[in-house]
Order: structure tokens, then C-alpha cells, then sequence
């Protein structure tokens, strides 16, 4: 226990392994189509890592992070349809290329809009951000010869491993083993920055602007970095949605997404990665038991997130983290900032 | 030149929309510093009350009362219930309360209303141009929009600098600790800002709602943005400003999506407030202003 407690990253390492393998079992324990629901769950704690650090761990907000999903799932549309087999399926191979790429060009994008974003503050950056997600349709509509407009782009499902498919496993069992992987890669990496330099910069930036700066870092560096790591999971997550749904279009990757992931944000605990995990699975089961389930309104996952977004922001800004914590008993053990935790 | 006529003519008849929703964001910025994320889904839900009363009773003008009351009742509503603890919390907070209303509002609207019936708001009046020397210049409809919005700018500055409740409702906002002292109701002043923001809103949804083929929860998605562009255009702090913004964003999109291509209208308006947070982020109308840490 010792080496766990005084080595950051043996931690990480543990707790990433405890993800993989209760994920992995997740997968194996389900049929196809609760497989689906374990992709979508892992696809938006990806998405949802990032955004943590971006909003709880440095302040800045994005309301168009779907837009930058959105980007990852065109990357790998781009990229995989060339390079399918006879039966139109591509190896998991190929697969994990199409998704470096995508967080490839995401994080650059990140980084463009992050400088951007870096001279605006609060209010203002929720808004241009919101432009962002809201520009999304209108841009694959004007460049319909690459992005197909309204329609999108078809994504090639994986090809099924055959040692797998004898053992009775589907594609979507595939999809979902590849979504765990990545979130728990994101898991471990976003989890070593928060304790990384990197993530203290962001962190001082986020509490004291003129302090940060009177300690030699440059804000705007700081914010561009921020928004360039919450690309990076952003265009994982995106990707990854592309492959659930196969496809990209403007229609997946709108308000909505940007707003439930989110939502997943602030309910789990702002700035708490295993905050993150908590708000995704509210966000994700939330939709599933409410609409699936319970066969009651369509709207009413959005009305108890959009309530539970309030009260959470007015009675509880720590979220399911901050309560857990505090139901735990203890103070958290390095920061005493109310957004600090793991 | 018919061309030019006809995106110029357009270009203020949504421009003034768009101001109506800026001003709507400027009164409550003004006095809160909150940007009300809120403010299109809180819009839609007094066009829905139009559409409800004017079904019920047949009278279109009715309905339109019934709009303006339930966004000044609305507008108050939310600040009693939300804002007023969001006010005190940090930007963020505040700017997250709003999306989650925003998702609320609209979700309640979706399960009130079954999407089996299609809703419509018609215009105040006929949208057929009046021809002059056989060019078609301006529809009565466009007449009505851009003069209520002129009305409504009109009304609240007067409210605002030329009456007793105006003078308490800016003390409260720029010093509230002395307005306090001096027997303002600050609390009751900054409730009365949002039920006239509220307004402000709702008569952007009455002139908005019937340009769109279908009253949906989030037919003001794309508005409110629109909005929010002309508000930081016009520098969020004054009144003729997010009205000229609206005006002069209605007109840059309009031109955009007349001669290039209607679908770049909302990554123009991305650009157009991208290029004025850079260049001029204080807007055009605002005085300079430090940012406060």
C-alpha cells in the first residue's frame, strides 16, 4: 500500500487497471445490444475526461464540444472507408490508426480555437463556444463534396477477430472493448497530467490568473493547452460515437451531445476525473432506463439532467464526487479546493 | 439592385429579432453581470403560451398579449427560483445554471407539447412586399417587426432613464450596497430587470416563430446565438448597442447567406464574433473596461 500511496503513477496504473477490467467484464458479460450501451457509456467518459479538466481543471468552459466530437468522427471517416476488406469491414488495426489521426487533427483543432478561446473569458467563451457547436450543420451543408452535408459519412464497421467470433462475440462487443480501452488509456493519461506540472499550471491559471502569471507561467499557454487535451478525448469520443453509430453527420454531433456531456461534467463533480465516470454513467443510464425502460416522454432524461445540472451548480458544486467525498468522511487529501479530488 | 434591396430589407427585419434577444441579455448582463443562457428556451416557452391562448380563444392579438405577460412573468420566475443564488456564484456557475434551465425548459415544453401536432405562429401581417416602381421594397410584416423592436428599445430606455423605477433599477445595478442604503428594494429591482429582459425575449419569439415553418423547443437555438453575437457586437453593456449590433449582424448575415450561401449563417455569425472578441472584445458601444479578477 505504501508504494501505491507515494507513487502517482503505480496508482494511476492501478486504478486504470481496475477500469479495464471491470469494463472488459461488462463487455463480456452482455448481448450485443447492451454492449452498445457500455460503448456509448465509455465513449463519454472520454469525452467527458477531458471537458473535466478543461472546465474544472482550468476554468475555461466549452458549450461546442460536440463540434470537436464532430471532427474526430469525420477524421475517421475520412480515412477508414479506403482501407476495408472484401466484406467492408476494417481490421481493429486500421481502426486504432483512424483514431490516432482523429485525435490527431482534433488536437490541433484544440488548439487553434484554444488560442482563440484564450482571450475570452466566462460568459463570452460559453458563447463563442456555443457558436462553434451551432456552426457545425452548416458547414458540412456548405462543403458537401467532403462532408456529405445533412446525410454524412458512412464509418466500416470492425472486422470480428475470428478466434472472437467463435467464441460467440459480435461486432459490437468489438466496438465496446475498443471504447473501454480508450477511456482507460484517457483515464490514465488525464489522471497523470492532473498530477503532472502541466496539470498544477492548469490548475493555478484556473484559481488565480495575476498569480499564476507572477509565478512565470503564461496564461494563454496554459489555456491553449487545456483546450488542446480536452480536444484530444473529445476526438477520441467522437471517433469512437462514429463507430457506434456508423457514421458522421451534423445531426449526432449537436447541442444535445455537447450539452449531456456536459451535463456528465458537472453532475459527476467538476474538475473529479472519477467524477467524469460518475456523471457519464447518470447521463448514459438516465437516458437508457428513463426512455428504454420506463417507456416515459422522450424529454424526460433531459428534464432530470437539466434539474439535476441546477441543483447540483446551486446546492452541491462538488457533485457526486464532492459527495462522496464528504459521505466518506475525510477531507481531500492534497488540495483543499472544493474542485480538487481525483 | 432588387437583390440588394431584398437582403438589405431582410437583414433588418431579422436584425431586429436578434436585437430584441441582445436586449434581452443586455438588461439582465447590465444588472447581474449573468449572461442568461436561458434566455431563447425562456422565449419559446411564452411563444408556446401565444400559440396555447390563441388556440384556445381564436384572437391572434391575444395570444400575443398573453406572450408578452407570461415573458415578463417567466423572466421573473427564473430569477426568484435560480438566479438569484447563481448571481452571487462565479461566472462559470452562473453560466452553467443557464444551460441546465435551457435543457429543462425545453424538455418540459417537449413533453407538454406532443410533437403529433404541427404549431405554427402566423404573422402579425401580410408578408407580401409593397411594390415601389415595380421593385418589391418592404412587407407590412417587415414594417411591424423592425417598428415593435423599436417600440420595445424605445419603452425599456425610458423605463430605464426617465422614471423612479429606472433610476433605482440602474442604482441597484452599478452600486448595490448603496442603493441598499438608500432604501432601494435591490432584490426587487434586479427581479423586475429580468421580467423585462423576459419581455424583451418574448417579443423576439412572436416576430421570430412565424419565419420558421415549425414552433419547436428549440426553434430559438440558432436566434439566441444570433443574439448573443449582436449583443457582443454592440459591447453587452448598452441598450443601443445590442440594438445597432442586432441591426448591423442581421445585415453582414444577411448579405452572407444572400450572395454566398444561406447555409454559412451561423459560421458567419461564428466568425463575425470570433473576429469582434478579438479585435474589439469590449463591443463597439461599451466604454473600456478592465477585466476584474
Amino acid at each position: 500500500m505504501n508504494v501505491l500511496r507515494s507513487s502517482t503513477l503505480l496508482r494511476n496504473l492501478a486504478a486504470t487497471a481496475i477500469f479495464l477490467v471491470i469494463g472488459f467484464l461488462a463487455v463480456y458479460s452482455v448481448d450485443e445490444y447492451t454492449a452498445g450501451t457500455v460503448a456509448k457509456l465509455a465513449l463519454y467518459i472520454c469525452a467527458a475526461l477531458g471537458l473535466t479538466v478543461l472546465v474544472g481543471g482550468n476554468g475555461q468552459i466549452s458549450l461546442g464540444h460536440a463540434a470537436l466530437m464532430a471532427i474526430g468522427a469525420y477524421t475517421m471517416a475520412k480515412f477508414l472507408p479506403s482501407r476495408t476488406d472484401d466484406f467492408g469491414q476494417v481490421s481493429i488495426g486500421v481502426i486504432v490508426v483512424g483514431l490516432i489521426l482523429a485525435i490527431a487533427v482534433t488536437t490541433l483543432v484544440g488548439a487553434v480555437i484554444g488560442v482563440a478561446a484564450a482571450r475570452l473569458r466566462g460568459p463570452y467563451l460559453a458563447g463563442a463556444t456555443l457558436a462553434l457547436g451551432v456552426a457545425v450543420p452548416g458547414v458540412t451543408t456548405y462543403f458537401h463534396d467532403t462532408f456529405n452535408g445533412e446525410q454524412g459519412l458512412p464509418i466500416p464497421v470492425p472486422r470480428l477477430p475470428a478466434s472472437l467470433e467463435s467464441a460467440g462475440w459480435t461486432i459490437g462487443h468489438v466496438v465496446a472493448l475498443i471504447a473501454i480501452a480508450c477511456a482507460a488509456v484517457a483515464l490514465l493519461l488525464m489522471a497523470n497530467l492532473k498530477r503532472s506540472a502541466v496539470g498544477r499550471h492548469l490548475a493555478a491559471v484556473r484559481d488565480h490568473e495575476i498569480s499564476a502569471q507572477l509565478c512565470g507561467l503564461s496564461v494563454p499557454r496554459e489555456q491553449v493547452r487545456a483546450f488542446a487535451f480536452s480536444a484530444a478525448t473529445a476526438g477520441v469520443g467522437g471517433g469512437l460515437l462514429g463507430l457506434v453509430i456508423q457514421g458522421a453527420n451534423p445531426h449526432s454531433f449537436g447541442l444535445v451531445l455537447s450539452l449531456s456531456v456536459l451535463g456528465a461534467v458537472v453532475i459527476g463533480g467538476l474538475g473529479s476525473l472519477r467524477g467524469a465516470i460518475w456523471g457519464s454513467i447518470v447521463v448514459v443510464y438516465l437516458d437508457l432506463i428513463l426512455k428504454d425502460e420506463l417507456k416515459v416522454d422522450p424529454n424526460a432524461p433531459a428534464a432530470a439532467y437539466g434539474l439535476l445540472l441546477i441543483v447540483v451548480m446551486l446546492a452541491m458544486p462538488g457533485g457526486i464526487q464532492g459527495l462522496l467525498t464528504r459521505l466518506g468522511g475525510r477531507l481531500p487529501r492534497r488540495s483543499a479546493q472544493p474542485q480538487g479530488g481525483n | 439592385m432588387e437583390r440588394f434591396i431584398l437582403f438589405t430589407v431582410n437583414g433588418f427585419a431579422f436584425g431586429a429579432i436578434y436585437a430584441s434577444v441582445a436586449l434581452a441579455l443586455v438588461i439582465i448582463w447590465r444588472a447581474t453581470r449573468v449572461l442568461n443562457f436561458a434566455q431563447g428556451a425562456q422565449a419559446v416557452a411564452s411563444a408556446y403560451v401565444a400559440w396555447s391562448v390563441t388556440d384556445a380563444t381564436g384572437s391572434f392579438w391575444l395570444g400575443v398579449l398573453a406572450a408578452l405577460v407570461s415573458g415578463l412573468v417567466i423572466g421573473a420566475l427564473v430569477q426568484l427560483t435560480v438566479f438569484r443564488k447563481a448571481e452571487s456564484m462565479p461566472h462559470l456557475n452562473a453560466v452553467i445554471v443557464g444551460v441546465g434551465l435551457l435543457i429543462l425548459i425545453q424538455a418540459v415544453l417537449g413533453m407538454a407539447y406532443s410533437v403529433e401536432t404541427t404549431r405554427t405562429i402566423d404573422a402579425a401581417f401580410s408578408s407580401s412586399k409593397w411594390q415601389v416602381a415595380g421593385t418589391p421594397l418592404v412587407s407590412p410584416q417587415d414594417v411591424f417587426v423592425l417598428g415593435s423592436v423599436l417600440l420595445v428599445m424605445a419603452g425599456i430606455g425610458y423605463l430605464m432613464a426617465k422614471t423612479p423605477v429606472g433610476l433605482r433599477m440602474r442604482a441597484a445595478a452599478f452600486a448595490p450596497d448603496t442603493a441598499r442604503l438608500m432604501g432601494v428594494k435591490v432584490s426587487r429591482m434586479l427581479t423586475l430587470g429580468w421580467a423585462v429582459a423576459g419581455l424583451a425575449g418574448a417579443v423576439a419569439a412572436i416576430l421570430v416563430v412565424p419565419t420558421s415553418a415549425e414552433l419547436t423547443p428549440q426553434v430559438m437555438d440558432g436566434v439566441f446565438v444570433l443574439g448573443f453575437t449582436a449583443a457582443v457586437v454592440g459591447g453587452l453593456d448598452s441598450l443601443v448597442g445590442a440594438v445597432v449590433g442586432g441591426l448591423g449582424v442581421g445585415l453582414v448575415l444577411s448579405y452572407t447567406s444572400g450572395y454566398l450561401s444561406s447555409d454559412l449563417l451561423y459560421p458567419a455569425a461564428l466568425v463575425l464574433l470570433i473576429v469582434i472578441l478579438l479585435v474589439k472584445p469590449e463591443g463597439l458601444f461599451s466604454a473600456a473596461q478592465a477585466r476584474r479578477v
